[in-house]
């Protein structure tokens, strides 16, 4: 048996960065210890990047070339209350909302692998529930610009592409968010009802179930997070 | 003589993750329409896209009976040529080719390549295909709207996509053919999702990646590709849906239309072409790299020769992947953009040649001395070199600025790019279909069939296209339904037109013997047994063809050695299967 191009077995390889090259020059899988449906989810954020970025590109190039000047955001977004003028105060809430859903989440992620089924849970309903306030939050945005006048082809402070950009930026970022609190319930009512623990295959896939399923959902939470947060800087702070 | 001791093979890994659970289907249902076997699924994908391929082939019958014989064709106006030429374009390049390519040899052979049982997700799979047949069935439904498909040429620039003067611009013809891109690159994306984590994290025992066949190599770089540059036209079709439905102007400049000022302004057109191109060149090596490595494999079984330059080949197909992404703009030398970006793109776009080149030098190398078959596999492999070459060579012409900007948007460009990416995927995609319809069907396609197929398609093809580049280089222009007034050109183009219309004719018709061939083939052909071409491949390898639902029976293969070991001294045979362990021995096999 001489000659051996790979390492023995997945727990006797290089470690640090020298065990980059070890594992793609192995056999089966490339990312070790890496489960297929997490390494979906990574490729799929990947191609998603390439979205947004899409997506932030566009806005920026269109803010150049209009020729009527850009609205000024922090007086746009500016929450009248008692007579007092609050720039950005909404989307700052609303940042801090997403943001504190990812903490909540992290830690699902964390009772999920101890096996803790209500604490998981819970804390995934947080997650949810905080996710759902920042639609709902965006709602009230919406309505708002919509009920001063902006529209999607024009608006009273300037440039139209401001409207366009922002109904269809925070558009499609509101609706991954959606779509997140959606399987968020998803997964809740499955750890509930202890799908993970005895490995109840899928309906559809006839996979069975486990808890790491919390944590690819949770990768996909945080990502959207993290996007806003570009959003955040691109669109309302520039 | 070369010294040659055999190696021995060696000790192979043990199972990383216990081996997979599968969905069975209960019922005729699950188990031929939702279905969740890649196999299935792969026979899916290439029915719908030769089927919508046929389409544009029937289009580019009409487009060519109207150049070819103006003034003839009554119901060819111009509106409707303008129909013909985008639709032609946007199936044949998305509905097609990338469809067949990924969708289709993807989901067949990956999985059966690499030893793995499916794909990594088989019910995202399936949805996977739906959503694809869905965007067929919306992009078809634009024929019978009113106003009819769009006219904006497979580019769908704007302004003129969604103004009125273009046909299917205020209709519903753009919005059906939008709505269909995005279907389509959701559908994709979970399929590419697919491809890309089977590859990478299913593979069998002692399959290392620099064992992988070269097509898997090509179309996981392609998937890869593909899930990177789709995003930029999805948003581009977003964009171009908010401004046609909602009147935003993200690509709209000011405009004035039949004397009236529209309520547009201060969008980039430029912008849409920048988005629009960041996909559509890596799309270009989206469907040449899956003919890359097919034919690779294909020269290499057919002339029993170890490929020539295994890792060389990786690697050009990896760096041909990574730089088309940053060449894209030189399809925009004639837009506007700085003339900066012009000298930068055409730089990059030269540099690309080098790796390309190497893949051609290793084709001619891995023949030379060959123990040639002409099988009609082969004889489509070697059709796809010549032609691929000589579209390349235009292809370097067009890549300098100062030689583009005379012949863009001459017939020159048309004949270049249906040279490298019309003709020759499609004779990779026949000689890939002749090589492994043995396994699919279990049955050999006709070879008299075959050989006639071949001889029209590739002799025609050149017919069609090689006087199509003097046609450019004396200046007719493209997309225009007729030249009209003749005094910039010569008279004798009438004649080369008509004899350009006419290959076109019969090379579409014998496209029909091969679908007839396919269609025959399955009842009387001649029974192929599992290994006709004596390959090394997995596929080949499977306990029964077909090969069942799961792939491989009780156990999963084991793999040895590399995919090219072809006339090994000393062998029994002139090819050592991938999972032979020769000279050893099964050792841990059964493990
Ligand atoms: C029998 C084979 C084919 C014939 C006779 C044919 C013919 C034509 C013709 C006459 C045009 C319009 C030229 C003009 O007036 O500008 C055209 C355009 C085009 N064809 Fe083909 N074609 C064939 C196969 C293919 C294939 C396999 C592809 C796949 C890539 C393809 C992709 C395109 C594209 C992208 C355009 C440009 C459409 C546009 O200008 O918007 N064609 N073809
Ligand atoms: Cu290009």
């Amino acid at each position: 048996m001489t000659d051996m191009p790979h390492t023995d077995s997945a727990t006797d390889r290089p470690t640090g960065l020298g065990g980059i090259p070890a594992d793609w020059s192995s056999d089966q899988t490339a990312f070790k210890n890496v489960s297929w449906g997490k390494a979906m989810m990574w490729i799929f954020l990947l191609s998603d990047t390439f979205v947004f970025g899409s997506f932030l590109i566009g806005y920026m190039t269109v803010r150049m070339s209009t020729v009527v000047p850009w609205p000024n955001p922090s007086e746009v977004f500016a929450l009248h209350i008692g007579g007092t003028e609050f720039p950005l105060l909404l989307i700052a809430i609303m940042t801090f909302v997403l943001i504190s859903s990812s903490g909540t989440m992290a830690m699902a992620v964390n009772f999920a692998y101890r096996r803790n089924r209500k604490a998981t849970a819970m804390l995934m309903l947080a997650t949810a529930a905080l996710g759902a306030a920042f639609v709902g939050m965006q709602v009230f945005e919406w309505s708002k610009l919509i009920s001063e006048g902006a529209r999607p082809w024009a608006n009273p402070w300037g440039a139209s592409q401001f409207g366009s950009a922002f109904f269809m930026i925070t558009g499609f970022h509101g609706t991954h968010v959606t779509i997140g609190v959606i399987f968020l319930v998803i997964v809740v009512r499955k750890v509930l009802r202890g799908d993970y623990d005895n490995e109840t295959p899928g309906f559809f896939t006839s996979r069975k179930g486990r808890y790491e399923c919390v944590e690819i959902m949770g990768l996909y939470w945080h990502f959207v997070d993290l996007v806003w947060v570009f959003i955040f800087a691109f669109f309302y702070l520039w | 003589m070369v010294e040659f001791t055999p190696k021995a093979a060696g000790a192979v890994p043990p199972a990383e993750v216990p081996d997979v659970e599968l969905y069975h289907p209960t019922n005729w249902w699950t188990k031929y329409v939702f279905s969740q076997d890649a196999k299935v699924i792969a026979i899916q994908y290439s029915g719908t896209a030769i089927l919508v391929g046929l389409i544009a082939l029937v289009l580019s019958w009409l487009m060519r009976l109207q150049l070819g014989f103006p003034d003839t064709f009554s119901f060819i106006s111009a509106e409707a040529y303008y129909q013909f030429i985008t639709m032609h374009g946007m199936i044949m390049v998305i509905y097609l080719l990338t469809a067949l390519f990924l969708g289709g040899f993807g989901n067949y052979l990956i999985p059966l390549m690499i030893g793995a049982r499916d794909m990594a997700f088989p019910y995202v799979n399936m949805l996977s295909f739906w959503i694809y047949f869905l965007a067929v069935l919306v992009l078809v439904s634009s024929f019978f709207s009113p106003g009819g498909p769009t006219g904006a040429g497979w580019t769908l620039y704007p302004p003129q996509a969604i103004m009125s003067g273009t046909p299917g611009g205020q209709d519903a013809g753009i919005l059906l053919m939008l709505i269909s891109l995005v279907l389509f690159i959701i559908g994709f994306t979970m399929g590419g999702l697919n491809y890309v984590v089977t590859v990478l994290q299913c593979r069998a025992r002692g399959m290392t990646l620099m064992r992988m066949p070269l097509t898997i190599w090509a179309i996981f770089t392609a998937t890869v590709m593909a899930l990177l540059a789709f995003p930029a036209l999805f948003v581009a079709g977003v964009m171009m849906l908010f401004d046609r439905l909602l009147g935003s102007s993200f690509f709209m400049p000011a405009l004035v239309e039949l004397g009236e000022r529209l309520e547009y302004g201060g969008g980039s057109p430029i912008l849409f072409q920048h988005l629009f191109w960041f996909f559509g060149h890596p799309e270009v090596y989206i469907v040449a790299l899956p003919a890359f490595g097919i034919v690779s494999d294909l020269i290499s079984v057919h002339a029993r020769k170890t490929i020539f330059g295994y890792r060389m080949m990786v690697w050009a197909i990896v760096i041909i992947g990574a730089l088309s992404f940053i060449v894209w703009a030189h399809h925009m030398y004639v837009s506007g953009m700085n003339p900066w970006f012009g000298f930068f793109f055409a730089t990059t776009t030269l540099i690309i040649a080098v790796p390309t080149a190497i893949k051609v030098y290793n084709w001619v190398l891995t023949l030379w001395r060959g123990d040639i078959h002409f099988s009609i596999p082969m004889l489509f492999a070697l059709a796809f070199i010549v032609t691929f070459l000589n579209g390349g060579l235009s292809g370097l012409f067009l890549g300098n600025v100062v030689v583009d900007v005379p012949l863009s948007d001459t017939m020159f460009v048309v004949a270049h790019f249906h040279m490298v990416m019309g003709v020759a995927p499609i004779l990779a995609i026949f000689g890939a279909i002749y090589h492994w319809y043995p396994k699919i069907a279990g049955k050999m396609l006709d070879d008299t069939m075959g050989k006639i197929h071949f001889w029209i398609t590739f002799i025609g093809a050149y017919a069609i296209f090689f006087p199509m580049h003097y046609v450019g280089l004396v200046g007719v222009p493209r997309r225009y339904p007729e030249i009209g007034d003749m005094s910039f050109v010569p008279e004798s183009i009438n004649e080369l037109n008509a004899f350009i219309s006419i290959a076109a004719l019969i090379v579409g018709a014998a496209q029909v013997l091969f679908i007839f061939n396919l269609l025959w083939s399955i009842r009387h052909g001649k029974d192929s047994g599992g290994n006709p071409w004596r390959a090394t491949t997995l596929e080949w390898q499977t306990p029964t063809t077909p090969p069942p639902h799961g792939n491989w029976g009780q156990n999963l293969p084991v793999v040895y050695r590399w995919a090219y070991d072809y006339s090994v001294p000393g062998a029994d045979e002139d090819f050592l299967a991938q999972n032979d362990p020769w000279p050893d021995k099964p050792d841990g096999a059964q493990a």
